[in-house]
């Protein structure tokens, strides 16, 4: 595996951290990744981040969901094993189509949920038995981590982040995704 | 400050003389003689061959809806009464072309009165939550409650009116024949309920009802202007306090009153929870009209500090509350459907049969269109989004109140046409008349509310 070199720069606070990222951005330097304890309000867009495209996935597994549950519904009730319910036999879908109302809902919701937060973990390459990506246990406590892909300008990314208020920088050859 | 150009003036004086013109044309051409309704019959029945004999099986499905109505549709079944049939079938067309402009002039006034009190709701749950985001918006409501007191009036007046001044036109239970033991209309079942189904209580009931509302409404009005150069709070929590009790009476005599206005136009169905299937429609149309004044205000310049990030919760309410309303449409739908006992599923047949279009036209206008339209994020921001979608809401929840009382007053013999559209156009102007009268009253922005700072700067 091919690896980078990048530069680590430890913050002890949300709001240096904001502060940080606006400066290193305006410096026009690629941020690669931060880990932090929370979410940190507005940081997205402080990190000039896409605006996220789950809502879209979530759509879609929600359309199909509905259409399952038609498809499943049809199969089950109408062509498999077609049962007299409530004096309402029937052998016509649309007939029935109003029992089959609170089923459609809840698949489409739960196709919809499931499936979105498996894209989710999956495009954060999160899996069962995965080895954690954190570089510094501290980001699960109190600490927040900006990671910056070094191209040569190790001295001038140094100098750049003790100005922001890093308390702490290294620089660390990284395997790359 | 306000003003009330006088463009939007003669505009909504115009509305209200078409208005009347058309409501006067309706009066004017729903008297027809049993000859003339028997000529149409004949004429209508030779233009689809044996179209009588649809009509009296739609007549058998909606005994239920007419009382006088059992006995003749039990009538036609007998070959030897067949004239008899005839008459009678004529005379209950008769009476419900004579009913339609009631019911028209009727489903308008409800429309535009519901609007005011779903507005009065929503601004008294903001004051009850204390909500921070919504105070720049409060004069806006505070403009659409003004319609309240004489739009529930005129709903009251007219239901009355219909009684003392028609001939029952609209409730057939305030005809004193059908509580009558010695009257061929007799019916038992309504005369065990005139206990309450009676024209005083109805009377006492719809005054309680106006009088709760109207009071909250001029106390949280009067404090909401006092608070603008008060030093203290004081107002702010007065208003606090009465809107917790209005939302208490509130819900109660809404409730009852969609029993009384509503759903006694079918005096032998009913359905629990009817109260919440009204106040849902309330609620969205109350809203999106919020929704579309503030537009309209922001367009002209005077509501500058509303941002798009009012009108997103705005449009996220109009969203979240049409599917409040399909789920409540739902559920009632559903439940009877199922059950299929004919008393209470004699209300979705006649719908179903006689009123198809504007039936299942009103679901696609009400959940399918918003649904679709205002489901993306950042559609909610766009005004010409929700002024689209508002419009839809409010054509469709119109629709809504139309299904719900024309059945039970004109069966078969509906048509969106000069009544209906007079109708609407006099109290659309009525409306829009004493909303800007209220608006030009006091500031736009209710400057003394303690969350108001945090309104204007509300981010999401």
């Amino acid at each position: 595996m091919e690896s980078v070199k990048v530069i680590q720069a430890i913050y002890n606070d949300d709001d240096v951290l904001m502060a940080a990222v606006k400066k290193v951005k305006a410096e026009r330097h690629h941020i690669e990744e931060i880990y932090t304890p929370f979410p940190v309000h507005g940081l997205d867009k402080a990190m000039g981040l896409a605006p996220t495209r789950i809502a879209i996935t979530s759509f879609i597994y929600g359309c199909i969901g509905l259409i399952v549950s038609i498809w499943m519904m049809d199969y089950m009730m109408i062509s498999d094993w077609p049962q007299n319910i409530g004096g309402k036999p029937s052998f016509s879908y649309l007939e029935n189509m109003p029992a089959f109302v609170p089923i459609m809902f809840e698949l489409t919701v739960f196709f919809a949920a499931h499936l979105m937060v498996i894209t989710f973990y999956l495009r954060s390459r999160m899996w069962p038995f995965k080895k954690a990506e954190n570089p510094d246990l501290r980001t699960t406590d109190d600490h927040f981590l900006m990671e910056i892909p070094v191209h040569g300008n190790e001295k001038e990314l140094e100098n750049l982040l003790v100005e922001t208020g890093a308390v702490e920088i290294k620089i660390v050859d990284k395997e790359a995704h | 400050m306000y003003t009330f150009s006088n463009k939007l003036k003669t505009f909504s004086i115009i509305l209200m003389v078409l208005g009347l013109l058309g409501v006067g044309y309706g009066f004017m051409t729903s008297h027809k003689s049993l000859d003339e309704v028997k000529t149409m019959l004949a004429e209508e029945a030779s233009e689809h061959g044996g179209g009588h004999a649809d009509e009296v099986t739609l007549e058998v499905a909606t005994q239920d809806e007419h009382t006088e109505e059992t006995t003749h549709g039990e009538a036609s079944l007998s070959d030897t009464e067949e004239a008899h049939s005839d008459d009678a079938h004529a005379e209950h067309v008769q009476h419900q072309i004579a009913n339609r402009p009631w019911s028209a002039l009727y489903v308008a006034a409800f429309f535009f009165m519901m609007i005011a009190l779903g507005v009065l709701a929503f601004y008294a749950v903001q004051f009850a939550s204390q909500a921070g985001w919504s105070p720049v918006l409060y004069r806006v409501m505070e403009g659409i409650t003004a319609y309240l007191l004489p739009g529930a009036l005129i709903v009251l007046g007219i239901a009355v009116a219909s009684h003392y001044i028609g001939h029952d036109n609209i409730f057939v239970w305030m005809n004193e024949n059908i509580v009558d033991p010695d009257h061929k209309d007799y019916d038992k079942l309504i005369h065990n309920k005139s206990g309450f189904l009676n024209i005083t209580g109805f009377i006492i009931r719809g005054l309680i009802f106006i009088g709760g509302w109207s009071l909250y409404r001029y106390f949280a009005r009067k404090f909401s202007i006092a608070q603008d150069n008060a030093k203290d709070n004081k107002n702010f929590k007065k208003s606090f306090r009465i809107s917790a009790a209005f939302l208490v009476f509130y819900i109660y005599t809404e409730s009852m009153m969609s029993w009384d206005w509503i759903m006694s136009v079918d005096p032998h169905w009913f359905s629990t929870l009817f109260g919440w299937y009204v106040f849902a429609s309330m609620i969205v149309s109350g809203i999106t009209v919020i929704a579309l004044l503030a537009i309209f205000l922001k367009a002209k310049g005077y509501l500058e500090f509303v941002n798009d990030s009012h009108l997103h919760d705005l449009a996220k309410y109009m969203f979240g509350f049409s599917i409040f309303w399909t789920y409540l449409w739902f559920s009632q739908f559903m439940l009877i459907w199922y059950a299929n006992i004919p008393e209470e599923v004699t209300y979705f047949v006649t719908r179903i049969e006689d009123y198809n279009l504007p039936f299942f036209g009103m679901l696609i206008m009400n959940f399918i269109f918003p649904i679709l339209l205002l489901m993306n994020s950042d559609f909610k921001r766009v005004p010409w989004f929700i002024v689209i979608t508002g419009i839809v809401l409010l054509f469709g929840h119109y629709i809504d109140i139309f299904n719900m009382i024309m059945p039970a007053t004109v069966g078969d013999r509906w048509f969106i046409g000069i009544p209906e559209i007079g109708s609407i156009l006099l109290f659309a102007g009525l409306f829009l008349f004493i909303v800007f009268t209220a608006l030009t009253k006091a500031p736009l922005l209710a400057k003394g509310n303690p969350f108001i700072k945090e309104s204007e700067n509300f981010h999401y």
